[in-house]
């Protein structure tokens, strides 16, 4: 079912969540198009009208995965152009009615930045904290809310540690305040289950690369009514919020990949969470461990983990080398030279936070997967602790 | 991702000289206050060499591998030699790290220089020959980061990077 990507040379890929490997009839679809599709949508010939036909036949597919209607689907080149699409749109076409913006303490860069873009025009930003399993208490929202907010930003699922936020009942909140509501589902769309209408989401940010579609294609979620400025100025695709030609390709490959989410989700998350429970059962025996994230309300797949007394880019080098690769967000790995944002929100000490590793299992994983991955995750804590000044000092 | 040398790669795979020296005759501990880095050089001296020299280090892939690759180069020489082991030439080692990670090499030099100066210090002696009265390596531990985007010298703390002002760290 997942081509060859995934399982190459015995590599274990646990690093989902940063982008999942294709699925054979995605790329099948991709390659399809690549040989026969080359015309414009916008064009006013049979080979524009096929592009066309193609084109709608993909956002039917992304709507239906969130409940939306295809009207409401703008392509895009992935999460953070519709993040930044939905939170400065959202902010240049309401912008006189207020100048507030919520949010909380552990979003995405993307969101982060894209505020913080707005402050310096501007606009004034609250961020709601988080509790310790990554939880916004919707009460904060509320509070937060004034009559000068235009916009509340709280992502879905978050991307670090997995913890699925009550969007449903924030939403409330936006509905009886006449707030936008933008949520940033990149890393739980096409995962588990998001239904736009369930849901009362204004704005929704969405990527084909979490759900076994290709990279540098997303979605934007514009509920029908709600009114944003484009960022690129241009033609009129995409409703007039996406200036320039379609990527036909990746549009091809995330709508294909949409449908099979839809299709297989139940089962996919089964899968998942099997996964998931078992490597968690398998690594409960390292001590000092944490996991961090809410126990329940979380995504199948994820599995963050902070092993006191060791740092994280090493334990990534050391399962590398053994074929399984993984995700950390230690300061150096990441570059940024800063722990984590999101795990010092709940509450995780720097020393703590600089031993995470992050595991996030696909379709493609197997129990035998797992059982490999614990392993050699044992071994690599095991090896690191023998020479670590702290572990010994405990 | 990995950006390491096959060097630095084969040091942190199979890390010389790591563990405990018990009874220890200098002990030499930094922490890197940037990126969370602790690292403990235990010596033994014999005639004024290094007759054995051990280290535990908490850290990233290149942390671990400057802490073996300095106590591979220290091992058998006498304290002033080992001594001469600086930040740079340690560098030099370690070619090909990302100028980000270069201060782990500086926690190798300065966890080494310290052991040797505990050891003086238990004998109340002092190295032979220093530059100036000085002892430089010690007042280089707090060798700073540089800016993951165009690389600048960052000061401690620094939220902005002071030459293309893009930020140094998350939110």
């Amino acid at each position: 079912m997942i081509g060859k990507a995934g399982e190459d040379d015995g590599m274990i890929y646990l690093d989902n969540i940063s982008g999942t490997p294709l699925h054979a009839e995605v790329r099948a679809a991709m390659v399809a198009y690549m040989e026969d599709g080359f015309g414009n949508p916008i064009s006013q010939h049979r080979a524009g009208d096929e592009a066309l036909e193609t084109l709608e036949r993909a956002r039917e597919d992304v709507a239906g995965l969130i409940g939306a209607n295809k009207t409401e689907i703008v392509f895009t080149s992935g999460g953070t152009e519709s993040i930044n699409q939905a939170v400065k749109g959202a902010a240049a076409a309401v912008g006189e009615k207020g100048r507030h913006i919520v949010t909380s303490n552990i979003e995405h860069q993307a969101v982060l930045r894209s505020l913080r873009a707005l402050t310096r025009m501007g606009y004034r930003v609250t961020s709601v904290p988080v509790d310790e399993h990554g939880l916004v208490d919707p009460a904060d929202v509320e509070k937060a809310v004034t009559d000068e907010t235009i916009l509340v930003s709280i992502m879905h699922a978050n991307n670090e540690i997995g913890t699925v936020e009550p969007i449903g009942e924030i939403a409330g909140i936006t509905r009886k305040r006449g707030v936008l509501l933008h949520t940033d589902a990149v890393a739980s769309a096409g995962v588990v289950p998001v239904d736009v209408e369930a849901l009362g989401i204004d704005l929704l940010s969405m990527a084909a690369n979490q759900f076994y579609g290709p990279s540098g294609v997303g979605a934007l979620f514009v509920r029908t009514g709600v009114k944003i400025a484009p960022l690129l100025d241009g033609g009129i695709q995409e409703g007039g919020l996406r200036a320039g030609t379609q990527n036909m390709i990746g549009i091809v490959g995330m709508g294909k990949a949409a449908q099979l989410a839809k299709r297989e989700m139940s089962g996919r998350m089964e899968h998942l969470l099997n996964l998931k429970k078992m490597f968690i059962e398998r690594i409960a025996e390292i001590d000092e461990t944490l996991i961090n994230g809410h126990p329940v309300k979380s995504l199948p797949h994820l599995v963050s983990c902070s092993v006191r007394y060791v740092e994280g880019e090493s334990m990534v080098l050391l399962l590398d080398e053994e074929g399984i690769c993984a995700s950390t967000r230690s300061a150096c790995a990441t570059g940024s030279l800063r722990a984590s944002h999101v795990l010092t929100s709940i509450g995780r000490d720097y020393t703590t936070t600089q031993g995470t590793v992050i595991f996030s299992f696909g379709i493609q994983n197997t129990r035998d997967d797992v059982a490999a991955s614990s392993a050699a995750f044992k071994r690599a804590v095991d090896f690191l602790r023998s020479m670590s000044p702290l572990y010994h000092k405990k | 991702m990995c950006a390491y040398s096959e060097l630095v790669m084969d040091h942190f795979r199979s890390p010389r000289n790591r563990g405990r020296i018990e009874r220890p005759d200098g002990v030499g501990e930094v922490g890197n206050p940037i990126c969370g880095d602790m690292m403990t050089i235990m010596i033994r001296v014999k005639n004024d060499r290094l007759d054995d020299i051990k280290f535990e280090t908490l850290g990233c892939g290149a942390a671990i591998a400057a802490s073996s690759i300095v106590t591979e180069m220290a091992k058998g020489k006498t304290l002033l030699e080992a001594l001469q082991i600086s930040t740079e030439t340690l560098a030099a080692q370690l070619s090909e790290l990302p100028k980000n990670e270069l201060h782990c090499s500086n926690l190798g030099a300065d966890a080494l220089h310290k052991a040797i100066m505990d050891y003086y210090g238990r004998r109340k002696a002092q190295p032979k020959k220093t530059r100036g009265g000085k002892v430089e390596y010690l007042e280089r531990s707090e060798k700073q980061c540089c800016c993951p985007y165009c690389e600048h010298e960052l000061p401690p703390g620094a939220v902005l990077c002071t030459n293309c002002g893009k930020s140094a760290g998350t939110e």
